[in-house]
């Protein structure tokens, strides 16, 4: 962590050698990996998310699935989405994969945001929503390019995962991390969770007769803090609507940081337009007029 | 509606609305805009500036922040934005209705824009002869006004709805539009508001006390005074011209 690190001792009084862990490099950015073919649906994160984050009880859905409720809610950051995937052989595969923010790199959701701090990216990859600044005005929904934000009507306000920052600022793991009996959930460094996934996605390649695995970790939003490992990747759809090619619309960047400050300034120079003709050209007033003197005598300079 | 019974109604509420307040008319004045008029007028521009100064903190708060604590923070803001636009859109209805007649658009209008340079500089003093009621410079903001109104109400109920409702995409696309409609309005506001006070002297009382010098008439209104009195607006002004000579001389 940043904190950590200006805290970290690089002189000790009365001490010969190097300090310790001097010039050690850690990387800052955490990432969480989902694997999904070890995913057995327990719910245990849902259920460690809940808790850590004392969230009140949400009434659950049951149609027919193992599936807790339809989608997650400002109650419930974190569910397990229930699939079942018929093959081209007509095997069925169950698919579970885990639903919560993906923690872009490159963050829909802040890029809609229209009020001052409300939602921030943190130097480790964490996009957290502060909820005192929130406006409720709900464009992040719009701006989420994988469904995630959550307004609630009560409050006012939007909430989703936090990848449980508090836990994360103090050195620990999120919950639902440390709640995972498979070992499905893994978190750490992008770079290890990366390396993780990519011989996980290798291993189902060349053993398991898996010819598409691979890891999800969409480029078209730089990148996420959360990534999967996927029985095929080729078609992340199948599993309860993860987007192929995530896109954060048009209307939030370029509109949004370009042509809303330069169109309003231009709008603004309405302003100065017409005040400019009032002091060129001066009123038109009614007709007739008191008689004009032919040389304007005062007024030389 | 058919027009008979638009008719009917804006003749029923100005009746109705004359009993609620008074227009003096003195000599030499024609009543421009009756007491209704004026009502709905400044009706609107209430709301107009409510959502216009609720809306800024949404639309830049990086420049415009400071515009939200009036409205008790960017909370309300957002909460009260749309309740202010409803409303604006809601008079400005009736006031569509009201002046739907005089707004229509007529042959010399064309003309009149293709003109605009030469009004605009006070080449030309008076307006051209067949400019009635409304010249056509307030025709084309008042339809700009009607059809951002349409854009407004639809795209503003998708964006309080929210993407929940209607998807992403089509509040993605409303984000933009809801935008244009309101930078061409913000801009055209400038305009109306520097036209009706120092602009064009005299125009302002007609819509705080309902009436207008003949001279104003005649000067930028031609064709509609020649209406209401009977008499040609360039003999009428070269006669004030006269008099005004002669009186100072004397």
């Amino acid at each position: 962590m940043a904190d950590r690190k200006t805290l970290q001792a690089v002189m000790i009084s009365g001490h010969t050698n190097p300090s310790p862990g001097f010039a050690m490099q850690r990387d800052l950015e955490v990432c969480k990996l989902v694997d999904t073919t070890t995913c057995i649906g327990c719910k245990a994160c849902e259920v460690a998310c809940v808790e850590w984050n004392d969230l009140p009880f949400t009434p659950t859905t049951f149609d027919n699935t193992y599936q807790t409720m339809p989608e997650t809610g400002y109650h419930f950051w974190n569910l397990i989405k229930f699939n079942e995937h018929q093959n081209p052989d007509g095997t069925i595969q169950w698919l579970m994969r885990k639903d919560q923010c993906m923690h872009c790199a490159d963050p829909g959701c802040l890029h809609a945001c229209p009020a001052d701090g409300a939602i921030v990216k943190y130097a480790n990859g964490i996009v957290d929503f502060n909820q005192e600044n929130c406006i409720g005005c709900g464009f992040c929904v719009s701006g989420c390019p994988f469904n995630i934000p959550r307004f609630n009507p009560s409050t006012k306000r939007v909430y989703k995962c936090t990848l449980c920052s508090d836990r994360v600022g103090e050195g620990l793991e999120p919950a639902c991390i440390k709640a995972c009996p498979t070992g499905c959930l893994k978190f750490g460094t992008k770079d290890d969770m990366k390396f993780i996934a990519e011989e996980r996605a290798k291993q189902l390649r060349d053993n398991f007769g898996w010819q598409n695995a691979g890891v999800y970790d969409p480029q078209s939003v730089g990148g996420t803090h959360v990534i999967y490992v996927l029985h095929d990747a080729t078609d992340p759809e199948r599993y309860g609507n993860l987007p192929k090619d995530p896109q954060i619309p048009w209307s939030y960047t370029w509109w949004k940081w370009l042509f809303k400050p330069v169109l309003g300034t231009f709008a603004l120079f309405g302003l100065l337009g017409v005040l400019a003709h009032h002091v060129t050209h001066g009123p038109r007033v009614p007709q007739p007029e008191p008689p004009k003197k032919d040389d304007n005598i005062g007024g030389a300079y | 509606m058919s027009s008979r019974a638009i008719e009917h109604f804006d003749d029923k509420a100005r009746e109705t609305f004359e009993h609620a307040g008074r227009t003096t008319v003195y000599g030499g004045e024609l009543l421009r805009h009756p007491v209704y008029t004026r009502i709905l007028h400044w009706t609107v521009a209430l709301f107009f500036f409510l959502a216009l100064f609720s809306g800024f903190g949404i639309y830049l708060p990086w420049l415009f922040r400071w515009f939200t604590p009036i409205f008790g923070g960017g909370q309300l803001s957002r909460i009260m934005h749309p309740y202010f636009g409803v409303a604006f859109v809601f008079f400005f209805a009736l006031q569509a209705l009201n002046w739907i007649q005089p707004m229509l658009w007529a042959p010399g209008d064309t003309r009149w824009l293709r003109n605009i340079k030469t009004i605009a500089s006070g080449e030309e003093k008076m307006d051209p002869p067949d400019t009635g009621f409304f010249n056509a410079g307030q025709k084309a903001m008042f339809w700009e006004i009607v059809a951002g109104c349409i854009v407004y109400l639809i795209t503003g109920i998708i964006l309080w709805a929210g993407a929940k409702t209607f998807g992403r995409i089509s509040v993605a696309i409303s984000y933009v539009l809801h935008d244009i409609s309101a930078l061409i309005m913000l801009g055209g506001i400038f305009i109306h508001i520097y036209l009706s006070t120092i602009g064009e002297p005299g125009t302002f009382h007609s819509m705080i006390r309902g009436a207008v010098s003949e001279a104003w008439a005649w000067t930028f209104h031609p064709a509609w005074y020649k209406q209401v009195t009977g008499r040609d607006p360039v003999q009428a002004c070269e006669e004030a011209r006269r008099q005004m000579n002669a009186g100072s001389k004397s």
